[in-house]
């Protein structure tokens, strides 16, 4: 199937991975920017979570539900990250 | 039928993610960005994940979809509670309108930061700035 053809779902789809995209960038502002460790984690935090919404929009778009493995993955390797980020602030604290 | 519900979930979502950013961005200090983040990027998933199973409609996708949508609410909150205490104790700035730190001097408190080197002794004074 045509991504790009009609269809109120496809384009849905579509408009979502925009905003998402925006989100991505948006939040890549504060990834830089955080003026903390801390605000830093937790923009990477949050842009794992826009990438898991990304793959689900995806996946909608090129109607292709192998995606969603990704999305399981990464999910997962998210919390991992963050916990492991957390346990370095801490141990970072004590200094 | 099936289409407008999928779109409208598909909208919902995508909102709500884009608010979590937006709220990323603009709240003041880092415990406000991360309750702004936490609650809309689990709602807005959640919506993501609903638009995609009512999508497919087919029983793997869906068990797939649930599988992340359980393991995400269970993990947020306690990844949000991990960071949140660690950057805590490590000495984060407050908001200068915030108007409640329970946790401030207390037993926790002093455990937590370390006060084997006397880091944070001065419960009363002002808080060092972060590291």
């Amino acid at each position: 199937m045509n991504p790009a053809d009609s269809g109120l779902v496809p384009t849905m789809a579509l408009f979502a991975l925009a905003l998402l995209s925006l989100s991505l960038l948006i939040t890549l502002i504060r990834l830089i920017r955080g003026p903390t460790l801390p605000d830093r984690v937790v923009a990477l935090d949050l842009m794992a979570a826009i990438a898991v919404g990304m793959m689900a929009a995806y996946s909608i778009v090129t109607d292709e539900s192998a995606i969603l493995d990704v999305a399981v993955i990464v999910a997962l390797i998210t919390f991992l990250s963050t916990i492991a980020f957390a346990a370095f602030l801490e141990r970072g604290a004590k200094r | 039928m099936r289409e407008i519900v999928v779109a409208a979930a598909l909208l919902i979502g995508t909102v709500f993610v884009f608010l979590a950013s937006v709220g990323l961005l603009r709240m003041p200090d880092l415990l406000t960005r991360m309750q702004a983040t936490g609650k809309a990027v689990t709602l807005g998933l959640g919506c993501l994940m609903l638009a995609e199973a009512m999508h497919f409609g087919e029983a793997g996708t869906t068990v797939r979809l649930i599988v992340v949508l359980v393991f995400f609410s269970l993990t947020a909150p306690v990844a949000a509670h991990v960071i949140a205490r660690a950057a805590y104790f490590m000495g984060i700035p407050l908001w200068e309108g915030s108007v409640a730190d329970e946790l401030r001097g207390t037993e926790a408190d002093r455990r937590g930061a370390g006060t084997a080197d006397g880091e944070r002794s001065d419960v009363d004074g002002p808080r060092p700035p972060a590291a």
